[in-house]
């Protein structure tokens, strides 16, 4: 237990007659990059604002590296939440400056942290510059700068990449692998479950305001694991089998599922005796597949 | 608290900066000062002499002119006539006034002022006047004695015992002047934080910065950010005002005149002018009791002001809840006159006692004298009326900040109300 550096028990919060979160439960190991994954109002944002103190749950408990959660753990966590921005009409350096003092740091270590992160990103030309003379992109930067400013222990990233084009986006994810690295925690949430697979160590799946899913990547994708293979044949006939049935067909790519594990050596022999096989391999699970099939049942 | 004094700093150094303030801050005293000084100017500017020749034929009005401190006439035969109309230029006489029968002339080389004309057509109306009564055969002793004027004056009896001389036309100015004060400041500052509020929301910076300090937090140093942004520009206006004012006395009111409308070195002619209308009005304890009115009536409504601003996506959809904090604001507006008529009737008393109403009501009362248990009375309920509207305020503000793109009903606001923390 001791390696959990956050973790929600049994977490309810409800607006009025609306129940945001019905005993959600999350566990985040230190130094992993934990994937928070749910439909749109799944719950997602309210147990972020939960962890962030924002608003506080109605019942159940949230634990931070060992003890209760408290005001003083609010310098330990740096959230950059997804309906994010900056006032337009205040300089960058200012900006950056009031927001890390709000964090609890004081002047001198903010401006000294704020120089090293501005030339790392190459925006150390911005500091003069109002907010409204930016891009957007570029002002997701300083957002980003002022999450990790005060070098918390657990960092909560609310869809970190929108508005990023690619090669930023690419910037932005080796800063988040390299706060990793160098022991920090991250609560990482987002729609697009490419980055997930991509980084994510762990996960945890909302819907309905209730957690369906939790654990390490590769555990979850084990146990969706099913018995499905991709065939690619020379043909478009797929001669049939009491072995497998076949679940889709694209011109010369079948989806078949065999119906009994012990069966996997006669059915490939089966289509190779008929057939010329050009490429068969395991459906691996995706995460998209594990979302959409839990999800929508 | 220090995070809370971060915010304070960063909202009052924010719109300090910012060119409209600082335009605002300058312009207005300049404004204030022209309006006291102009007219002391022109005053000035109109005391030059004034030859004026007069021309007769059939009148006798020439012998009956009177020359005033500023006007001075000369009759004028033929030959100096033509000459003057030939050539008004190289005449020293600034216009020449014809007399034909029943018909007046003035001519001159420019356009002569309002009052100069004025002032000779009265003395011309006055002899035409006597000259008409002494034909009919009337005294005109017994016409001027019959007309009366009647002044009466008003005094005070102060706790003391003492009386002072009081003006009901001075308590009428101070209580409007500082009641529409009050008036203007709650709308302008409140608004302010609500525009800040809504600034915040549309910028969708508020997520990140409740993330580092409470709701409460933010909204209570957005207020007194904003409230000590008033402060600075209210002493700044009264500071500049008095400043540039003296200024321009010394410069171009000339010293003899000063010291003809003064008795004592010291003073200066604004603040004698002052003291003359004000006699007998307790000048401190209104500018103290402006100020109080001014920072709990602002502290109490901009609570509300930020509530709606948190509630809200946009400045267009203010408006419905705008309604019921604006309709005590405009109700003791229009209510200042009437207020004056009786200032201590049963509606001035309550309304000067109601939290809501009392910062501008208690304004317009107070020239006329009221008891201190009153004013103690009101005070108390307007810092308990500020307490209890920045706890309900709280409520909506820290559920309302985080919504967007609802539109949210009365019913919603009431239900953030309930919601627990």
């Amino acid at each position: 237990m001791n390696d959990t550096l956050l973790s929600a028990e049994n977490v309810v919060k409800k607006y009025g007659d609306y129940t945001a979160l019905n005993k959600a439960n999350i566990s985040v190991p230190k130094s992993s990059i934990y994937g928070l994954l749910g439909p749109n109002g799944a719950g997602k944002t309210t147990l972020m604002r939960i962890i962030n103190q924002i608003t506080a749950p109605d019942s159940g408990r949230v634990l931070f590296d060992g003890g209760l959660l408290n005001k003083e753990h609010i310098k330990e966590i740096g959230y950059l939440p997804e309906e994010r921005g900056l006032y337009k009409k205040m300089k960058v350096g200012d900006q950056a400056l009031y927001l890390a003092q709000l964090k609890g740091m004081s002047y001198g270590e903010a401006i000294k942290k704020l120089r090293f992160w501005f030339e790392k990103l190459d925006i150390t030309s911005w500091w003069h510059k109002k907010v409204e003379e930016l891009s957007k992109g570029m002002a997701q930067k300083i957002q980003f700068v002022v999450t990790v400013i005060h070098q918390p222990k657990l960092l909560i990233f609310d869809e970190p990449f929108s508005g990023f084009d690619p090669i930023n986006a690419s910037i932005i994810r080796d800063e988040i692998l390299n706060l990793r690295k160098n022991g920090t925690t991250i609560i990482f949430s987002t729609h697009r479950m490419e980055s997930v697979e991509e980084i994510c160590d762990h996960i945890a799946l909302i819907n309905k305001s209730k957690t369906i899913l939790e654990g390490p990547i590769n555990k979850i994708k084990a146990e969706f694991q099913d018995e499905n293979y991709e065939v690619i044949i020379d043909s478009n006939q797929l001669r049939n089998s009491e072995r497998f049935d076949v679940l889709s067909q694209n011109k010369n790519k079948f989806e078949i599922k065999i119906n009994s594990k012990n069966e996997l050596k006669e059915a490939i022999d089966f289509i190779n005796q008929n057939h010329n096989i050009i490429s068969f391999k395991k459906n691996l699970a995706s995460i998209e597949d594990i979302f959409i099939k839990t999800v929508g049942k | 608290m220090n995070k809370t004094f971060l915010i304070i700093k960063r909202e009052f150094l924010v719109r300090v900066k910012k060119k409209s303030f600082i335009v605002m801050t300058l312009l207005a005293p300049i404004l204030m000062a022209s309006l006291i000084i102009v007219p002391v100017l022109i005053s000035d500017t109109d005391q030059q002499k004034r030859l004026i020749g007069v021309f007769e034929t059939n009148t006798n009005f020439s012998q009956e002119l009177e020359d005033s401190e500023n006007i001075h006439f000369t009759i004028f035969d033929e030959t100096e006539m033509n000459s003057f109309i030939n050539n008004p230029e190289l005449s020293d006489y600034y216009a020449l006034l014809k007399i034909e029968d029943e018909s007046y002339t003035i001519f001159s080389n420019q356009q002569i002022s309002l009052n100069l004309r004025k002032a000779i057509e009265k003395q011309l109306e006055q002899i035409s006047e006597r000259n008409k009564l002494k034909h009919a055969g009337i005294d005109i002793k017994i016409i001027q004695d019959a007309k009366t004027k009647i002044t009466i004056n008003t005094k005070i009896i102060t706790s003391d015992g003492d009386t002072t001389s009081s003006s009901t036309e001075a308590s009428i100015g101070i209580g409007f002047i500082t009641g529409i004060l009050i008036y203007m400041f709650i709308f302008m500052y409140g608004t302010m934080v609500m525009r800040g509020v809504i600034e915040e929301k549309t910028n969708r910076i508020v997520e990140i910065i409740i993330s580092s300090v409470k709701p409460f937090q933010l909204m209570i140093g957005k207020i007194l950010g904003v409230a000590l942004v008033g402060l600075t520009q209210f002493i700044l206006w009264v500071c500049l005002t008095i400043l540039i004012s003296s200024i321009a006395e010394t410069m171009f009111v000339s010293s003899e005149e000063i010291s003809n409308s003064i008795n004592s070195a010291d003073q200066s002619l604004i603040f004698n002018e002052i003291n003359k209308l004000t006699g007998g009005i307790d000048l401190l304890l209104i500018f103290f009791s402006f100020l109080f009115y001014f920072l709990f009536g602002y502290l109490m409504y901009s609570a509300l002001f930020a509530a709606v601003g948190s509630a809200v996506d946009a400045e267009a959809d203010t408006q419905q809840f705008m309604l019921p904090i604006t309709i005590p604001l405009i109700f003791s507006f229009i209510l200042i006159q009437p207020i004056m008529d009786n200032p201590d009737g049963v509606l001035a008393f309550w309304m000067s006692i109601i939290p809501l109403t009392s910062p501008i009501i208690m304004m317009a009362r107070l020239p006329f004298g009221v008891e201190s248990w009153e004013l103690i009375l009101s005070m108390l309920l307007l810092i308990i009326g500020f307490i209890f509207t920045t706890f309900i305020a709280g409520k909506i503000y820290r559920t309302g900040i985080l919504m967007y793109g609802k539109k949210i009903s009365y019913r919603e606001l009431w239900k953030w109300l309930t919601y627990k923390d």
